[in-house]
């Protein structure tokens, strides 16, 4: 592989590269004819994305009509190669990207001005192919918005904020900050913004439903979104299935997928106030909000607590959840081109204490065809995505 | 029990929050007491907090454009809520440029301080975010600790340097050692001292001023040269440094001699006090 990127593609490049780094720590590449890929996944499998540069992104872009090669590079290596955005764009003219398969390394070579060169070999391991396969017309639900709408949505959440759950109906769309467990809800605050489909570019709803996933992941392509201007397309389903997220433009195309909450029908039940889509709110008048019998119940008890006249908490005999380490309990769903396997669905009646998981992604196993292609779906991590190579890996 | 307010204009919901920051920055958590005039946020001189209190005081009229409540009872018509004032200064900072804010009493999953602000939007129906705050209700038989504080018979009533400057000094002091010793005099004199084995340092202030609080007030027969000390833990005062950011109109500071230091800060419409305990 040997290309050139030029100009303002440079930082372009440089910030898809940053926008990766907070997904996971490792740049998958794979060249092929029809473009460079650049993907990488988080170590749980819940989160993954990759950003698609096609041969008219570069101004030269040559690749070996070897066998298909495929790496990974340690991503923080090459995040210092483009490691201040603001001096890029003032000094680096060109950048030209060389791979060495005899020395197992790529090479950066930084073309700035006034005839200085900053060469950076990084080496590179063998990997297997990672690609997450989805297909973004069957989703139910499709919305595109400036990034700007976004952003400001997501600054009223706290920056540590893990997950936030989106639910949608016919005009409107709520995000929330989602609490994990029902000890935490007394104590955490509550936010929720609403958003009407009119401050969307396209607001296309099929089925009224709501998914939780993680916003840290998020906030990489919305950094990403923002600075290139390009509007923002969201695609998703029922929770469970990932929720992409995704930016194109006429060279290039950026994929974020993440994993969502599986919904649980027992844990639905119990969680009125999160429900699918919120009732519209009270009347909003003074006369409405008394808690007066709130305070009547308190007041008669020997200690200030929460009163028996508060929404029905769930009684203790219900089961708790317990947050199940992410590997252990992938619910793994596994498309290939070939063959349409029926994932076991959890019989919705289980009598077992509900779990919550999170819902990992389909991960195709773009190797020649192998056994690996049946392998049932309860073999969680097996089939997924280059995990044999996971020592310790040299810089 | 209820209430509801509303602010409408920008400045006024900056200044809010810019309180409510304060406080955050002063106390984890305290009491916001709520009555037909005023809001204070109260934090009583408990040993747990290693006996610092704190009294703020906001006139709802210069923050609200509407105000509404309804305490416990006719006779005592106040709301007493524990807060955790950081919850609340992080909801505001998020809607400075909200057309309107409401904060209301709610219940929720508990019982809850509902901040709800309609922000501006192109389209043609406002964005609204809330933020649901959770509170616990102080039960009226502990309202007695929450009181306005008296004020302490003082020794020395000075006016505060710059607070910019007296924050720089204790920064460094506080390097140094974890206990300070303030004292002042009559003549407008204030000195912030640290002494450790291996080295003193002092800070002089002068020409201050005296606040002229009236003949009942220190003893008239007290030399103008005598120094009153407080010997008091170094990060409370620094912890009350550090959470000004706005300059007050009048800063004062009272000891009683080996007892306690009174802070008194004065703006336009906020007033806040805050008492340090002297140590051994």
């Amino acid at each position: 592989m040997d290309c050139v990127v030029t100009g303002g593609n440079v930082k372009v490049l440089a910030k898809a590269i940053h926008s990766l780094s907070r997904i996971g720590d490792e740049l998958y590449v794979e060249p092929q004819e029809d473009g460079l890929p650049l993907r990488s996944v988080n170590s749980s499998r819940s989160a993954y994305a990759c950003f698609l540069f096609a041969p008219l992104f570069f101004s030269r872009y040559t690749i070996t009509s070897e066998e298909a090669f495929r790496c990974k590079i340690a991503i923080k290596s090459v995040q210092a190669v483009f490691r201040s955005l603001a001096s890029l764009e003032k000094t680096v003219e060109k950048c030209h990207i060389e791979l060495d398969r005899k020395k197992n390394r790529i090479t950066f070579t930084l073309y700035c001005k006034h005839g200085l060169l900053k060469t950076h070999n990084l080496s590179f391991q063998d990997s297997e192919s990672l690609q997450a396969v989805f297909d973004k017309d069957s989703y139910a639900n499709v919305f595109r918005a400036q990034p700007r709408l976004l952003v400001d949505t997501v600054v009223h959440f706290p920056p540590s904020l893990e997950e936030v759950t989106v639910a949608v109906s016919d005009d409107r769309m709520w995000f929330r900050n989602h609490v994990d467990d029902e000890a935490e809800l007394s104590k955490a605050m509550l936010t929720e913004l609403c958003l009407a489909s009119d401050e969307f570019d396209h607001f296309a709803v099929r089925a009224h439903s709501s998914v939780t996933f993680c916003l840290k992941e998020l906030r990489g392509l919305l950094v990403f979104a923002e600075s290139t201007g390009l509007p923002i397309s969201m695609y998703f389903d029922e929770p469970g299935s990932p929720v992409v997220l995704s930016v194109t433009d006429s060279v290039l195309e950026g994929n974020f997928v993440l994993a969502t909450l599986s919904d649980d029908p027992n844990h639905r039940k119990n969680n009125t106030r999160r429900a699918h889509t919120p009732p519209p709110p009270p009347p909003d008048d003074f006369m409405n909000d008394d808690i007066d019998s709130y305070l009547i119940a308190m007041d008669t008890s020997m200690a200030p607590g929460p009163s028996a006249t508060g929404p029905p908490t769930p009684p203790l005999a219900e089961p708790t959840y317990s947050k199940q380490p992410v590997a252990a309990s992938h619910r793994t769903r596994i498309h290939s081109e070939e063959e349409e396997e029926e994932e076991e669905d959890e019989p919705a009646d289980s009598d077992g204490p509900p779990n919550k998981k999170f819902c990992s992604l389909f991960f195709g196993s773009v190797l020649p065809p192998s056994s690996q292609m049946s392998t049932q779906p309860v073999k969680s991590q097996v089939v997924l995505a280059s995990d044999s190579e996971d020592d310790t890996q040299a810089e | 029990m209820k209430f509801r307010g509303k602010i409408v204009d920008v400045a006024c919901l900056n200044h809010f929050t810019r309180v409510v920051t304060t406080i955050s920055k002063l106390t984890k958590t305290c009491v916001l007491r709520l009555t037909p005039d005023n809001l204070f946020f109260v934090l009583s001189g408990k040993v747990a907090n290693g006996g610092v209190g704190m009294w703020c005081e906001l006139s709802q009229a210069n923050f609200f454009d509407e105000y509404q409540m309804e305490g416990v009872s006719p006779e005592d018509n106040e709301i007493l809520l524990e807060v955790t004032p950081e919850n609340l200064s992080r909801a505001l900072k998020t809607v400075q440029n909200a057309k309107a804010v409401k904060v209301k009493l709610t219940k929720k999953h508990c019982p809850c301080l509902t901040i709800a602000a309609e922000l501006p939007t192109l389209s043609s129906v406002s964005r609204v975010v809330t933020h649901d705050v959770p509170v616990d209700i102080v039960p009226r038989r502990l309202w007695h600790e929450f009181k306005e504080p008296i004020m302490p018979d003082f020794d020395v009533s000075v006016y505060l340097p710059p607070l910019k400057t007296m924050k720089s000094v204790v920064d460094r002091m506080k390097n140094l050692s974890n206990f300070l010793v303030i004292e002042a005099n009559l003549n407008g004199q204030m000195n912030l001292k640290i002494e450790t084995d291996l080295v003193s340092v002092t800070t002089h202030f002068k020409d201050l001023g005296n606040p002229p609080w009236g003949d009942d007030a220190a003893s008239p027969s007290r030399e103008s040269e005598a120094m009153a000390e407080a010997r008091v833990d170094v990060r409370r005062l620094q912890q009350f440094l550090v959470g000004q950011q706005v300059n007050p109109s009048r800063a004062m500071c009272n000891i009683v001699h080996q007892g306690v230091v009174h802070l008194i800060l004065l703006h336009e419409d906020v007033s806040l006090q805050y008492f340090i305990p002297a140590v051994a």
